[in-house]
């Protein structure tokens, strides 16, 4: 069906829209409606959280202790890459698209996704691509062992299962341009009149800038494992030396692809902090065009900066030198976001419910991680900090307390409006502190690890780093069981909760998803919403 | 007013725990782990470690005002203390303070990486030169000059005792995992260039105590170069995954005092003529020779 049909077939007027839902499966298989499928996304990606995090648990097992107890090295690594693999392209990112379906008609007034087939086929790619990626562990030639970023000729050096692996990671770009051309064109024709571009909430905007990037790097990572493909099965020289190609030239695409990807997993995470932060503050977030304008620039940079990934391969001085700066340039727009939280907070009315607590811990923790990016961003220094620990302590920093932190406090900030129930605060609160400290002990002293010289992608490392690796391990257990609190919490919340929500659920909460009953009705915004201006969050963000 | 006390109670807790944790690691009599940097015995290690110093503090002291503020905040803009809330929404004096100032440190802090990085990539005229090629999983050294060249692989004992259920304790193993069978030998106080390159997957050739890494590349040949100011005995290892065994492909470095470098270098040269050597002044010294 060609994409005119699809629009027009799905338009707010036409009268077949009110069909009851099927039942059982066949509603989730066919389903075209935002919130199912937004649901469909998250129940997926807290399935695929658990598989990559259960392979980090089997990583960290291994670390425990110096010499080898538990696996064989070649296994070893097809952990650290699956993990790396499944918690990006399965975990994070499906969350976003989860958490962009189920909000984003609801905070533009839009009644569906523009593109509500696509949406659904969107979806339904991904557990085929899963399944095919994770099949590869058991077959004979292993799952992918040259780590998430599959640099050539080691991936090459890769059995048959590698096409598998290429083929997924073509489905999962696929996925995603779905997603993202289904999130701008929602976002640019669906908005109810009177939500301009500059009062729509800041989720909306970095998701907006968010898809942007997808659709402009997905193409280039598939690209470059297309060529990985035929170098392998074809007999192409694309990054074979040996055939005239160039192994470099691989890292310069992939991390093309890699850099904007980093801050496709981050921005709408800085979306819903400031969503969350004003509603807890009781005070209009600070600096609203700032957060738009500073989310574009780090959007913007994010393309210029590629190579700071690369400065051990050997560039010319004054490569090296751009990309430094470029880096170091990173540094004012994220500033910028992270004094404006701290002020929305300043001389609010702040309450410290758990998505509260999330959000300030995303603010802090994020910032470590960003502070220690700076440190990266040195090239110099960084022939030291490459490939080591510290890296791994960097980026996880950006992700788990960052990202993670910030779908776990969107979960919870807007799991009453999707379920109508309240979810049990004290579980939360145990959840968040259990979490909050654990991931610290697993991570922190990471950072000691890479500066005192243990290389990353190891499995077994000598005495001296002996200490901190039992303390990261025995953080990274306690933070990996304390999961599931949170899969406890959101089943009572779902099925036992008795507690209803109110249509408004958070005292401090504006924007229009909040005008809506809780749970939110299966169709919403049929006929687009009068905005009243008290109600929005953003009505006179600028005069 | 319980729940309030509670958050404060547990924050403050968590904070006191973490803030003695670093201090305890930081201090001087702690003799576990190291968890720094090292200094390094090059002038380009020196220089990295002054700059990580640097930028670490800079960065510890923007995160110290930054989570005030934000501590503050938590403390006394709280509903529970009847705190009615403003309603500001921006200010473009502060906007504008607090995107400066962040471009003036940035500028502060590009100057010396600008300086680094020059110092670091920019060789001067070297005295000699090894050419290092990676191989799954050892590393091959070649003395350009004088004509020497052997391969470097994990020590036999390591190598025993890293195997899954091998029955060694890796504290039993000397240097577990960073010792080699034959270790590169380098003169201090002398420049030297290093080619680097790999012959079947991307390596990274990497001893802390220099101060750099560099990744060996089929196909290409990159420079790099060090002068050691002190002899003695560094270890490293392979720093990009490159495979089963990138874990267990060690660099061990013996840097001599010239002369005994020299001789070291005849003695190679030569290898009947070692007797003769071994009445000589110029023996090395059994000190840097614990593994002959
Ligand atoms: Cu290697």
């Amino acid at each position: 069906m060609s994409m005119e049909t699809t629009l027009s077939h799905d338009t707010p007027a036409h009268d077949d829209h009110h069909h009851d839902k099927p039942r059982g499966l066949a509603r989730w298989l066919y389903t075209t409606n935002h919130k199912d499928i937004g649901t469909l996304y998250l129940v997926f990606s807290l399935l695929m959280f658990f598989i990559g995090g259960s392979m980090a648990m089997i990583i960290r097992a291994e670390l425990f202790m110096p010499g080898l107890q538990l696996v064989e090295p070649e296994f070893f690594n097809q952990m650290t890459t699956m993990h790396a693999l499944i918690m990006v392209f399965g975990a994070v990112m499906p969350a976003w698209v989860g958490f962009a379906n189920w909000m984003l008609p609801m905070m533009i007034g839009a009644p569906d996704m523009a593109l509500p087939r696509m949406n659904n086929w969107s979806f339904w790619i991904l557990p085929f691509a899963f399944t095919m990626l994770l099949s590869t562990l058991f077959m004979d030639s292993g799952g992918p062992a040259a780590g998430w970023t599959l640099y050539p000729p080691l991936s090459l050096q890769g059995g048959q299962s590698f096409a598998f692996v290429v083929f997924a990671v073509h489905m999962m770009g696929i996925s995603s341009i779905m997603g993202s051309i289904n999130v701008i064109a929602t976002i640019l024709n669906l908005r109810a009149p009177g939500m301009t571009l500059l009062r729509m909430p800041l989720f909306v905007w970095t998701w907006l800038i968010t898809a942007f990037l997808l659709i402009m790097v997905m193409p280039v990572l598939a690209g470059a494992v297309t060529m990985l493909l035929t170098d392998h099965f074809f007999g192409t020289s694309f990054f074979n030396a040996a055939g005239g190609g160039d192994p470099v030239m691989f890292q310069h695409i992939f991390w093309f692809f890699g850099h904007p990807e980093v801050y496709i997993m981050i921005l709408p995470a800085f979306g819903v902090v400031s969503e969350i932060i004003p509603t807890f503050a009781r005070k209009p977030l600070f600096g609203y065009s700032a957060m738009v304008y500073a989310t574009a620039s780090i959007a913007f940079l994010s393309f210029i900066v590629w190579a700071h990934h690369m400065f051990t391969v050997g560039m010319p001085l004054t490569g090296a030198l751009f990309f430094m700066y470029a880096t170091m340039l990173i540094a004012v727009p994220t500033g910028v976001k992270v004094f404006n939280w701290v002020s929305t907070m300043w001389k609010g009315s702040m309450t410290f419910e758990t998505p509260m607590l999330f959000a300030i811990a995303f603010v802090v923790l994020f910032t470590i991680g960003g502070l220690s990016g700076l440190m990266l961003a040195i090239a110099s220094v960084d022939l030291q900090y490459h490939d080591t620990y510290f890296v791994v302590a960097h980026f996880h920093y950006v992700l788990v307390p960052g990202s993670v932190f910030a779908l776990m406090a969107g979960a919870y900030y807007w799991l009453p409006k999707w379920t109508g129930h309240m979810y049990s605060e004290t579980w939360g609160k145990i959840h968040f502190w259990v979490s909050a400290i654990s991931v610290n002990i697993l991570f922190f002293p990471q950072h000691y690890l890479g500066l005192a010289g243990m290389p990353r992608r190891i499995p077994d490392y000598s005495t001296q780093f002996a200490d901190f690796n039992m303390i990261s391990s025995i953080g990274g257990f306690i933070f990996g069981a304390s999961q599931l609190i949170f899969v406890g919490v959101i089943v009572h919340c779902v099925y036992k909760s008795r507690q209803k929500a109110t249509a408004q659920v958070w005292e401090g909460a504006k924007g229009l998803e909040w005008t809506l009953p809780s749970p939110a009705p299966y169709h919403t915004f049929d006929t687009p919403p009068v905005i009243d201006e008290t109600t929005i969050a953003h009505a006179h963000s600028r005069h | 007013m319980k729940k309030p006390n509670t958050f404060i109670v547990v924050a403050a807790v968590a904070a006191a725990v973490i803030a003695a944790t670093w201090l305890l690691l930081a201090a001087p009599g702690y003799t576990g782990n190291e968890i720094n940097m090292t200094r390094g015995v090059t002038s380009q290690s020196t220089i990295n470690y002054s700059l990580h110093m640097t930028v670490l503090w800079i960065c510890i002291v923007i995160g110290i005002i930054v989570f005030s503020a934000m501590f503050v905040s938590i403390v006394l803009h709280r509903k529970s203390r009847g705190y009615n809330p403003a309603q500001f929404t921006h200010s473009t004096k502060a906007e504008i303070i607090w995107t400066v100032i962040p471009v003036l440190i940035l500028v502060v802090m590009a100057v010396p990486a600008t300086r680094a990085l020059v110092n670091m990539e920019v060789a001067p005229e070297t005295e000699m030169t090894v050419k290092i090629t990676g191989f799954q999983w050892r590393w091959k050294y070649e003395y350009v000059e004088d004509g020497i060249s052997f391969i470097s692989s994990l020590d036999p004992e390591s190598n025993a005792a890293r195997r899954l259920a091998s029955g060694t304790p890796p504290e039993e193993v000397d240097n577990y995992l960073l010792e080699v069978d034959k270790p590169l030998v380098l003169p201090a106080n002398t420049k030297i260039k290093f080619l680097i390159t790999a012959d079947d997957v991307i390596h990274s050739w990497w001893v802390p105590a220099l101060g750099w890494k560099r990744d060996a590349v089929p196909g290409y040949i990159n420079e790099a170069w060090t002068e050691i100011m002190e002899p003695g005995i560094y270890r490293g290892q392979c720093a990009e995954l490159c495979g089963r065994d990138h874990g267990f492909m060690p660099i061990v470095l013996h840097v001599l005092p010239r002369a005994e470098y020299d001789a070291w270098v005849l003695e190679q040269q030569n290898p009947e003529s070692v007797s003769r050597l071994a009445a000589s002044p110029a023996r090395p010294s059994a000190t840097a020779y614990e593994n002959e």
